[in-house]
């Protein structure tokens, strides 16, 4: 099935206003979920058409933005369906920050024209006014097509045929092993398999990797830092915070006491997160604290552990490290034990620095800079649309629930569910591969039949 | 029977379309006549005498719960059943049996000449009788005229079939058969799309020429699994073994010289053959590398020395045929009784029909099985099953009916025909349908008898075996619900069921849901037992029962999930487009998009989302003119 399918019910949130830095931007969302949406972004729903002074929540509870709501109940709205709208600061990050976290309550991106093609089919618009949206349709859809070609070109474009292309052996091994148990071949001959799923792994992971790249200059890199009390973790925020970077934000004190910092390093927008703020403000619960610093390293880009050279005990963590997040472990005070600053090993990355004289610190800045991937040419970066990044997250989820089950219940039909799913999350970005594309891929494979 | 009369519907052939549109047409009370060249060949088994496999084994059980004919024929002729995947999990398991040939035939006829309201007649029909637009009967070749209503077509490869081995073409429908050439060219004259499609068969042994030691014996399963939701293992006949034997390379070597002779090579054969079901001189050409090949040696009944070799379709000349086949392992001696040969034949653009097999053009006149571009007595079966029920509907003025993606495969194998056409001769596999976990062989009667019922298909002792079923299962569903078992009381027996893993009290329904355990071994549990059936089962209605308990809460999750999917696809599935809609006038349509519409003509915006090259955006178009077209009819 196409993606065309969920196309009339959907919930869908676009940014109203023309882009660039406004003064106010307007984020408008629409349909059946609107009244959930807005309950979570708002924490309650606005009087009925009345303007109404909220702070914008996303669903960790972070204050994105404040400014005024309006909620339309259906069918008295613009579109006839339940209709919020949001007048936030305008930028562009605070704009695509409402609109990510209406997609992540449910949303989807609207196509050019829909909301007025929604309003004429809901009787708001007239006849007249309907030749229009067919224009706006047809020219919104050929930019479409433009701007995915331009997204789909060179390494983006590669990757993802190449991963799609993956897919589609994958699941020609998998679903022939179930359409045609009586040949003699061995579709899932184990390590083939297991291989095979492999690689389509790796080459998830690189291309989320690359789409993290491509969202650095607006999102920023997440820095979660580690370690025990008294190791420094406070000199190192304020070190890395110093003269030739600026802190952007601060958001001490919000809704769950979380210490974050925005700073600038070589032009790359870095968040810091410190663990032990998670601790200090959830008091003397030990358990919360780590629950709190568990969920932080999930969203990290890279976690910096900060351990202090003078003490030569265990330094172990109470909080799990999550797989597949780059680790710096950070030797602090060499000033007092007298070794070298700097990278002392690679694998695992390992500096000595001094947060309080600032030495290593470049060494560290450089290290950050090279494990997110960014040049200041942003070479090997690319721009995915939204969407594509919106259409490959869903995709990977629903690999690595296919990789648990192959896991727990050799390779079947919910195997091959989950692989269908996310060939069909990804078939948004690369076009539909058919049932028919799939058993064309088999017979030319394989020798079926009796 | 009552000649030159009228009825309210005519059926032409009588393979295993034919017989199975006749059956479900009577019994949902239309006046029914079935036309066939030959009394003594309803119900043959042209090609492989075999019933099920997977996705045929799911259609199968489809028509059983709709109440056709097939799957009780088969536990009458069935030699040997099986599994098939049996060790995957329940979505994909399908029932399989090889057929004794005759006493299959014989069950479909006698199923016919019970079924009240059904009438059997010989005779080659050379002339439809339309007026206007709308069929109104047919005109044997002896100049009898039949009038009816509605009139189905069914008739398979008969249509300018021409048969090949070698060099050597002789028109036929099948081995013996004429073919219908005067209809074939009458139904080129109306406004339908035809192309050419090819299948072939291997040639048939002698079984007692055959050296079955030198080959793997594969006998089916015991116990034999059952095909009808109300056929019992006392229906079987008989059981006996298939073989397992191999080319070798002096095989491949015998047919890479001959390909020269091979009609497929020479030319001499247009139509696309199917890629899943090739000839052996297909596999060693394309597979160069193989060494040898799989042959399943499938006894053709308990009374006959033929046997089929299943995996040598071949239309090599006869005399390469014999050469080869005494090439493979076991077949040193071989005689052959009937060599193999090619068949090609017309069949008409699925896509020109509505989904009710009727046609767009001529109302009606229906077409099922082959001529739509499939292949299998299974797919013939399901299309014949769906016709019977429509002819008889417009015939009594009743409203249609076709089920959905979601419902059946019967409802996967419609809509892909008539959307999407057949590039090759059509298939059944479980990879075609996305709501595999939903449709499956064993819930088929849960999904289908209720509608069946409703469209007078289901008789009194199937329905009430139904409802004692489904209220069984959600009795003991109930049951399992309500146990709470805990792990302080847990037995040494219990302990080593659960692998010592339960953590804290949990209810029976829930411990189902976990992948290593079966309804067995729940019930088996000290604070669980086995059910006590409210009302008396047989044994193979309670383990009916059992496997559906043990399935559903197994996919409970996954089920969960395709329902929303589903939710969003039905939506648009009922968002019809009105039959005279002209594209050209549909405002901002690419031309690729007009082309796909104008060539489809989709009765559902969710059959349009399904063509390739309609957009979201062209979606979009359609709907806004559908909407304009609406106003303007309102003012």
């Amino acid at each position: 099935m196409t993606d065309t399918l969920d196309y009339i019910e959907d919930t869908i949130v676009a940014i109203a206003t023309p882009p660039g830095t406004g003064g106010v931007g307007v984020v408008r969302i629409s349909g059946p979920k609107t009244e959930q949406i807005a309950r979570a972004m708002l924490g309650c729903l606005p009087k009925a058409r009345y303007a109404t002074l909220k702070k914008f929540i996303d669903p960790e509870g972070n204050v994105t933005d404040s400014g005024i709501a309006l909620w339309f109940p259906a069918p008295d709205s613009f579109t006839g369906e339940a209709v919020l709208e949001l007048h936030g600061h305008g930028g562009p990050e605070v704009m695509s920050l409402l609109v990510t976290t209406a997609v992540e309550l449910g949303a989807r991106r609207a196509i050019a024209g829909e909301f007025s093609k929604r309003a004429f089919l809901n009787g708001k618009l007239d006849l007249a006014q309907a030749e229009s949206i067919v224009d706006l349709i047809n020219s919104g859809s050929a930019q479409g097509v433009r701007a995915a070609h331009r997204t789909l070109t060179g390494v983006f474009s590669a990757a993802i045929h190449d991963l799609a292309k993956r897919l589609t052996e994958l699941r020609s091994h998998v679903e022939a092993a179930i359409d045609f148990p009586e040949e003699e071949i061995d579709f899932l001959a184990d390590s083939d398999l297991l291989e095979k799923i492999e690689e389509c792994e790796t080459h998830f992971k690189e291309l989320k990797r690359q789409m993290r790249l491509g969202r650095l200059f607006t999102n920023g890199v997440e820095i979660v830092i580690v370690g025990r009390p008294n190791t420094g973790k406070s000199s190192l925020l304020n070190t890395l915070s110093g003269e030739d970077s600026a802190i952007v934000t601060e958001f001490a004190g919000t809704t769950r006491d979380i210490l974050r910092e925005k700073l600038n390093i070589d032009g790359l927008l870095v968040e810091l997160v410190d663990t032990a703020g998670l601790r200090e403000s959830a008091g003397p619960i030990e358990a919360e604290g780590i629950r709190r610093a568990t969920i932080a390293l999930q969203d990290a880009d890279i976690v910096l552990w900060m351990q202090d050279a003078t003490c030569k005990d265990e330094q172990d963590l109470n909080e799990p490290l999550p797989n597949g997040i780059p680790v710096v472990v950070l030797r602090n005070k060499v000033d007092l034990t007298g070794d070298n600053s700097g990278q002392v090993s690679t694998e695992p990355v390992v500096l000595n620095i001094s947060a309080k004289t600032g030495a290593g610190i470049d060494d560290l800045r450089n290290v950050i800079v090279t494990l997110v991937g960014y040049t200041d040419q942003g070479e090997g970066a690319f721009t995915a649309r939204q969407r594509h990044v919106d259409a490959l997250t869903e995709s990977a989820e629903h690999f690595t629930h296919g990789y648990e089950v192959l896991k727990k219940e050799k390779a079947g039909e919910l195997m091959a569910e989950e692989l269908r799913l996310s060939h069909q999350a990804l078939g948004k970005i690369t076009g539909e591969c058919t049932s028919d594309d799939l058993l064309g891929e088999i017979f030319s494979q394989f020798c079926i039949g009796k | 029977m009552p000649t030159n009369s009228t009825f309210d519907v005519l059926v032409i052939g009588g393979g295993h379309a034919g017989t199975e549109a006749g059956l479900a047409a009577a019994r949902a009370g239309a006046k029914t006549l079935l036309i066939t060249q030959s009394i003594a060949t309803v119900g043959a088994m042209s090609c492989n005498p075999a019933i099920g496999g997977i996705g045929k084994g799911h259609l199968t059980k489809e028509i059983d719960a709709l109440g056709g004919v097939m799957a009780q024929a088969i536990d009458h002729a069935g030699i040997q059943f099986r599994t098939l995947n049996a060790s995957k999990g329940p979505a994909v398991r399908a029932t399989r049996a090889q057929a004794d040939r005759g006493l299959y035939g014989q069950a479909i006829r006698s199923a016919i000449k019970q079924q009240p309201g059904l009438f059997l007649v010989e005779g080659s029909v050379e002339d439809l009788i339309i007026n206007g637009d709308r069929a109104a009967g047919i005109i044997t070749d002896a100049g009898t005229r039949f009038f009816a209503k509605t009139v189905v077509l069914t008739v398979g490869t008969f249509l300018g079939g021409r048969i090949l081995t070698g060099k050597q073409v002789k028109q036929g429908g099948r081995r013996d058969d004429p073919p219908s050439i005067k209809l074939a060219n009458r139904l080129r004259e109306l406004p339908f799309r035809v192309g050419r499609l090819k299948t072939g068969t291997p040639p048939r042994l002698k079984g007692n020429s055959l050296d079955y030691t030198a080959m793997l014996e594969q006998p089916g399963d015991q116990p034999t699994p059952i095909f009808s939701f109300i056929g019992q293992r006392s229906d079987h006949p008989d059981q006996v073994s298939c073989y397992i034997t191999h080319t070798t390379e002096e095989t491949h070597d015998i047919i890479r010289d001959a390909l020269h002779q091979s009609p497929m090579y020479s030319g001499l054969i247009e139509g696309v053959g199917p890629r899943y079901c090739p000839s052996i001189e297909d596999k060693i050409v394309r597979f160069a590398d193989r060494k040898a090949h799989q042959v399943f040696v499938e006894p053709e009944g308990l009374n006959t020395n033929e046997v089929y070799p299943n995996g040598i379709s071949t239309s090599l000349p006869r005399e390469v045929q014999i050469r080869f086949v005494r090439s493979i392992v076991g077949f040193e001696k071989a005689e052959i009784k009937h060599p193999g040969y090619a068949i090609e034949y017309d069949y008409f653009d699925p896509r020109d029909l509505k989904n009710t097999l009727e046609t767009k053009a001529i109302d009606g006149l229906f077409f099922a099985g082959q001529i739509n571009g499939t292949t299998g007595y299974e797919e013939a079966a399901a299309q014949g099953l769906l016709a019977g029920i429509n002819a008889a509907s417009i015939a009594a003025e009743k409203d249609t009916w076709c089920p959905k993606r979601d419902e059946a495969y019967i409802g996967v194998l419609i809509d892909d025909l008539v959307t999407r056409g057949v590039s090759e001769p059509y298939r059944m596999f479980t990879s075609r349908a996305e709501y595999r976990l939903l449709l499956r062989e064993d819930n088929a009667d849960l999904r289908l008898t209720p509608v069946g019922r409703e469209l007078g298909l289901v008789n009194d002792r199937r329905w009430r075996i139904f409802r004692e079923k489904r209220k069984a299962i959600s009795e003991e569903q109930e049951r399992l619900a309500n146990i709470i078992v805990r792990p302080e009381t847990l037995t040494e027996d219990d302990k080593s069921i659960l692998n010592d893993s339960l953590q804290r009290e949990c209810r029976a329904a829930e411990l189902l849901r976990r992948p290593e355990l079966r309804y067995s071994d729940v019930t088996a549990l000290s604070s669980v037992g086995s059910s006590q059936w409210k009302t008396p089962m047989s044994s193979a209605q309670a383990s009916q029962v059992e496997l559906q308990v043990e399935v559903q809460a197994r996919y409970s999750g996954y089920i969960k999930r395709q329902q929303r999917e589903i939710e969003k696809y039905r939506k648009q599935e009922n968002l019809n487009i009105p039959a005279n809609i002209d594209y050209a006038s549909v405002k901002g349509l690419s031309t690729e998009a007009f082309e796909r519409l104008q060539a489809v003509r989709p009765e559902t915006l969710g059959q349009a989302s399904r063509l390739e090259g309609v957009t979201p955006a062209v979606l979009s178009l359609l709907l806004i003119h559908l909407k304009k077209r609406q106003l303007k009819i309102a003012s």
